[in-house]
This record gives C-alpha cells, sequence and structure tokens, in this order.
C-alpha cells in the first residue's frame, strides 16, 4: 500500500462557532480555546465572525468583540498553528478589513465564495497573494452545483493564486458518494490541495470526511465538539480519532485534540449544536445552516413552523448571506397561514 | 419638429449598463441618443445599436469630444477608473457627465431626494444600484425618526446580472454605497453588504434596509416609507415594498423588490433598471431645464 500523504486539520471552532453562539465569543473564551488548539497541534486556528472579516451586521449579526481584538487575542496564543480567517466578498473588502488583518497577524486568508461565483474573490485574493500571505479559495454550498462546475470555478481560484481549494458543505445536505465524486475530480485535475468542510445537518460529517479523504483531499475542517453553524461541523475530536485509526500522517496529538473538545465543552456549555427536527430539515432543504438561529427567531415572532420557513428558502435556493430573506419569507407564510391577523406583526 | 428639440446625449461604454440605457432613451420624449461609444464594434451590445439605427463609434471617449456641438450629456457606463479620466476631459467641452460607475467625481444624485440640487452641475455621480433602492428608504427612515443611530443595507442581485466589472469591483461598490447611505441619511455609521444569486430562474433585485433606532416611531416609518416608494415608481415603475417597516430582534427593517422593465435584460435585472431610470430621470430633468 502508498503510504499515506499528511493531512492538514484546519480547527474552525472560533468561526463557524460564532454562529452558534450569536457571534458573542468573547475574548477570554479565545484566549482559552486558542491555546488548547495551539497544544493539540491543529494546523491552523480560523477565527472571528461566522460569516467572516466584516461580516459583523444586523443582517447576520453583530459580534461582541471587534475583529482586531479578536485576531489579537488568538494571535498572542499561537506559535506553531497559524492563524486564519474567512474572507467573502461581498461582506469584506481588502481596504476595510483585509489589510488590518494582514497587520494583526493572520497567517491565511480563506477567501470564500458560493460555490459558481469565484471570479468575485479574484482581487482579495490577489492582494493577500501581494502581500506575501497565503490564500485559500473556499467554495461554498457546494451541493448545489455539479462536480463539473465546481472544477471550473476552482480552477478560476486557482488561476488567482489560491494556494488551497476548500469545499464547504455549507447546508450539511451532501452525501458521501457525492462528496467523492466532486473531491475526487478537483483532486485529480487541480495543482493545488483540495480540502473538505463538512456539517451534521444530516448526520454524515464523519462519513463526509473520510469519503473526502478516500477521494484525495488534503485538508479537512472541523471543530471541537461541532461548534458550528445548524446542527454543527463535523467534530475536530472524531477527525483527528478518524485519521489515527487510519494511519494518516498530521501535526495532531490526538489526546490534545481530545483535551480541546472537552475544554469547547466547558468553554461554549449551553450552546454546542445538536441534531433537531429543523437541523434535519435545514439539512434536507439545502439552506446554509448559520440561517438556524435567525430562522427560529423570526419563526417564533411570527407564529409559523421553522421547518415551513427552512423549505420554503430552500424552494427559493437562497444562498449564504441572504439571512435578510429570511424576514420576507416569514412574513409571506405567516400571511397565507392567517391573513386577517398578519397585517401588522 | 419635437425630434430636434430633444436634448442630444452619448452613451459611453457598451455593456449591460449602457445598452440597457439606450433603449430606455429611444423611448424618451425629451432625449436623443446621437452617439453610442465604446471600444469594440463586435461586442453585443454595438451590434444592438448599430441594428437600432444609432450612430456609434470605437474610438470610446475621443468620439464623445469630437461630437461636442450635438451632445451636450454623455451617460458614462465604462469604469470607476475609466471615468476618473473622462470627467475633466468632458467638463471642459461643457459636456455634463451623468456617471453611472462609482467613482464618486461630482455630486451624487438620488432623483426621489435631490433631484433639484443636482441640476446644472457639470458633473453627477448614480452611486450604485443598491444605493439608488436603498437611499431614499434610509432618507425616509431619518425624516421619521430622529434618532437613527446606524443603517444597513444589503442587496441581492441575479449573478447573471452582474457583469464582469460588477464582480471585479465589489469593493467600490460597497465604499460608494455605504458614502452615499451617510450622506443622504446624516448617519455616520453605516454599512453595505452585496450577495451574487445564481439560481435558475433568476432572482429579482432586492434590497434591504436595517437600522438601529432609538425610540423608533413605526407609524411614521411606515407612512414616510410609503409616500417615498410611490415617488421612486415615477421614475422606476417596477420599484415596489416587499416588507413593511417592521421591529425585529432590535432592528427596523424593510425590503424592496425591483423589477426591470425587461429593456435589455429580462425583468429579472431590477439593478440595471434602478440606476438606469434614475440617470434617465436626471437627464430629461436637464432637458426639461434646458426646454427640451
Amino acid at each position: 500500500m502508498a503510504e499515506k500523504l499528511a493531512i492538514t486539520v484546519c480547527d474552525a471552532t472560533l468561526r463557524d462557532g460564532s454562529h452558534a453562539y450569536s457571534h458573542q465569543i468573547t475574548l477570554d473564551q479565545i484566549r482559552a480555546y486558542a491555546a488548547a488548539a495551539e497544544g493539540a497541534g491543529f494546523d491552523y486556528l480560523e477565527v472571528g465572525h461566522g460569516n467572516g472579516l466584516g461580516a459583523s451586521s444586523l443582517q447576520v449579526g453583530l459580534s461582541k468583540e471587534t475583529e482586531g481584538e479578536m485576531l489579537k487575542a488568538a494571535r498572542g496564543c499561537l506559535k506553531k498553528t497559524r492563524l486564519s480567517v474567512h474572507v467573502m466578498p461581498g461582506y469584506a473588502t481588502i481596504q476595510r478589513e483585509i489589510v488590518g488583518a494582514i497587520e494583526a497577524g493572520v497567517d491565511l486568508f480563506r477567501v470564500g465564495a458560493h460555490c459558481t461565483e469565484a471570479d468575485v474573490t479574484q482581487r482579495h485574493i490577489g492582494h493577500v497573494r501581494a502581500a506575501g500571505k497565503e490564500a485559500w479559495g473556499i467554495l461554498m454550498m457546494t451541493h448545489m452545483v455539479e462536480a463539473e462546475v465546481l472544477l471550473e470555478e476552482a480552477k478560476k481560484m486557482q488561476s488567482y493564486g489560491a494556494q488551497g481549494i476548500v469545499l464547504m458543505d455549507s447546508a450539511g445536505a451532501s452525501l458521501p458518494d457525492q462528496v467523492r465524486a466532486k473531491v475526487g475530480l478537483l483532486a485529480e485535475r487541480l495543482d493545488v490541495p483540495v480540502g473538505y468542510h463538512a456539517h451534521e445537518n444530516l448526520g454524515l460529517g464523519v462519513a463526509n470526511a473520510l469519503a473526502a479523504l478516500d477521494a484525495g483531499a488534503r485538508i479537512l475542517d472541523g471543530s471541537s465538539r461541532g461548534f458550528g453553524a445548524g446542527a454543527g461541523n463535523v467534530k475536530l475530536e472524531l477527525v483527528a480519532a478518524v485519521l489515527h485509526r487510519l494511519g494518516y500522517p498530521s501535526g495532531v496529538d490526538l489526546y490534545k485534540a481530545l483535551d480541546a473538545s472537552e475544554l469547547a465543552a466547558k468553554l461554549f456549555a449551553g450552546s454546542l449544536p445538536e441534531s433537531s427536527p429543523v437541523s434535519i430539515i435545514s439539512g434536507l432543504a439545502g439552506v446554509f445552516s448559520g440561517f438556524a438561529k435567525p430562522v427560529n427567531r423570526v419563526s417564533k415572532q411570527l407564529g409559523i413552523d421553522p421547518r415551513d420557513l427552512f423549505i420554503e428558502l430552500g424552494r427559493r435556493k437562497v444562498v449564504g448571506g441572504q439571512e435578510d430573506l429570511i424576514l420576507e419569507a416569514a412574513q409571506e407564510l405567516a400571511r397565507k397561514k392567517s391573513p386577517a391577523t398578519q397585517e401588522r406583526p | 419638429m419635437t425630434a430636434s428639440k430633444k436634448l442630444g446625449v452619448a452613451i459611453l461604454g457598451t455593456g449591460n449598463i449602457g445598452t440597457d440605457l439606450l433603449i430606455k432613451i429611444l423611448r424618451s420624449p425629451h432625449l436623443e441618443c446621437r452617439l453610442f461609444a465604446g471600444r469594440n464594434l463586435g461586442s453585443p451590445g454595438m451590434m444592438k445599436a448599430s441594428q437600432l439605427g444609432v450612430a456609434v463609434s470605437a474610438r470610446g471617449i475621443d468620439a464623445v469630444l469630437e461630437a461636442a456641438g450635438e451632445v451636450s450629456l454623455v451617460f458614462d457606463a465604462t469604469s470607476a477608473m475609466d471615468h476618473l479620466k473622462h470627467a475633466p476631459r468632458l467638463e471642459k467641452k461643457g459636456i455634463v457627465a451623468v456617471d453611472l460607475t462609482p467613482a464618486k467625481v461630482g455630486r451624487m444624485c438620488v432623483p426621489a431626494v435631490n433631484l433639484n440640487d443636482c441640476l446644472g452641475l457639470p458633473n453627477v455621480n448614480m452611486v450604485t444600484c443598491g444605493g439608488q433602492a436603498a437611499i431614499p428608504l434610509a432618507f425616509a427612515i431619518q425624516k421619521a425618526n430622529p434618532k437613527v443611530r446606524y443603517i444597513e443595507t444589503v442587496s441581492s442581485i441575479a449573478s447573471r446580472s452582474a457583469g464582469p466589472a460588477t464582480r471585479l469591483n465589489l469593493d467600490e461598490y460597497l465604499g460608494t454605497t455605504e458614502a452615499g447611505l451617510g450622506l443622504f441619511s446624516s448617519c455616520p455609521d453605516t454599512k453595505a453588504i452585496i450577495n451574487l444569486n445564481p439560481a435558475q430562474p433568476c432572482v429579482h433585485m432586492q434590497t434591504t434596509l436595517l437600522a438601529r433606532v432609538e425610540d423608533p416611531d413605526l407609524d411614521a416609518t411606515r407612512a414616510r416609507v410609503a409616500e417615498m416608494v410611490a415617488l421612486i415608481r415615477g421614475y422606476v415603475p417596477g420599484y415596489q415594498l416587499i416588507l413593511e417597516p417592521m421591529l425585529e430582534n432590535g432592528r427596523l427593517a424593510t425590503m424592496v423588490r425591483v423589477d426591470g422593465l425587461g429593456d435589455y435584460l429580462p425583468k429579472y435585472a431590477g439593478n440595471l433598471d434602478i440606476i438606469n431610470c434614475a440617470a434617465i430621470a436626471y437627464a430629461e430633468a436637464v432637458a426639461n431645464r434646458r426646454g427640451n
């Protein structure tokens, strides 16, 4: 059997987890967890608002702490583990956010776009590379298109200078065979390493991570205790265990990865994601997991079933970042349900 | 003949925006397009213009400047970088520039809010599509609520309606939209967000306005917003309120959808329509003022 290639492990706990915590993660929590991630030997730790740089907003939710403070807190705790941020053009701009993040010592910029819109990342990736920092391309909501489309979009990002491509199952809607086909095609045809970012809406996080590995993924994302949007991410401690069992080399210390997961459970007790009727329907409807909290909140206010709202949003093919449509779609459902009483909610 | 009394205008830039403008101008009782100028005679926009019998040129700004006698106003639908070079040359020739790029050379013009203040200026900037949709709402909210602390706007547009220049210039779009929101609402703290949605069939442009307001007056807000929407519909027929102002989770929220007229791109491209309808409303007001 051929020797297995090393796997790069990316910890999304302090970024994707922001969704699960209504963007209220504190600097003390960042410092405590970052030290544990460093100890566990994860290659990268991602920090910031759930939708990345510049996303603290009424649209998605305001962060408790400023971006600069969060990055500084994490930076101070990391030596070997590199600091990464999520960047979505349309939210983050080069001058307003990326320049400052470079100054704050971010090592890796994961520049993301909806899976058919890679060309909006050109200038942001270019800027990061010209500044001598590492940039990857992130394709989001990858359940929505076929492997060939993802390959075309990933090639664009590669041509802009992306040094890695990560496919995100942002809605937790993908099945292992689909993951295998998509990661496999990209791993075969791209010059840069390919990664996978799994969510748990359908309980397939580990299965999908494993399918990605089988198909040639060299990068895996996960979160301690799954701390992330919707039903959560694939649990990072399980990723560590599976890599260990399969004999993939990585920089991860298994016991310390398990300790980091215990720390996350303590730090974020009461907000750890779990499977629920709403998160399952959200996965089946193929809607961005980050919508879970606002969907539940608005459904309660307007007296509608959040599952109906997720199905309606799925029908409209909303993409990550379109949280404002929740209000309008909910209003429409409420009106249909009870035309007389809902004029002035 | 009335035709000769129309204001002579030119369009610079033959992409989606420029070509849609052309079709709208051909319907205008006050404007006559005497030149459609760009760089490439083979572009789809150029071919459309030729078919429609409009004079075309591949010599861009130079052709416009040479037509100074014929042309009193030019719509610049190139790019922010290009407009920075065009602006001083147009002003020297006395040609009014209606800038549809985010170059921000001239005064920002949102017809429902400040049309009259912009007449007589050598250069006006039409902000952005999202700005044209959101700024009047921000203005209405501020009129109804003295304590607006923060304003944010989110626009979603169909991927197919966003050409290559738009995609490459999202940062400039955000910066210009934020500057416009701040200018017209007198609120120093503003934010703009844009989402491109590839769904098929294409989504119609939607713009949401979110605000943090101390002691919000919802009834007054609804009345002001309704008045403003009616005013905008006077020049953007497809502009419609789809979420009446409401309070949710400490936010004041309202939302509009913009259906296009389906002139060059299909009806989903309300983003082209709103900025072009605004530019034409301005140019027609200039024409009226000059007695054209």
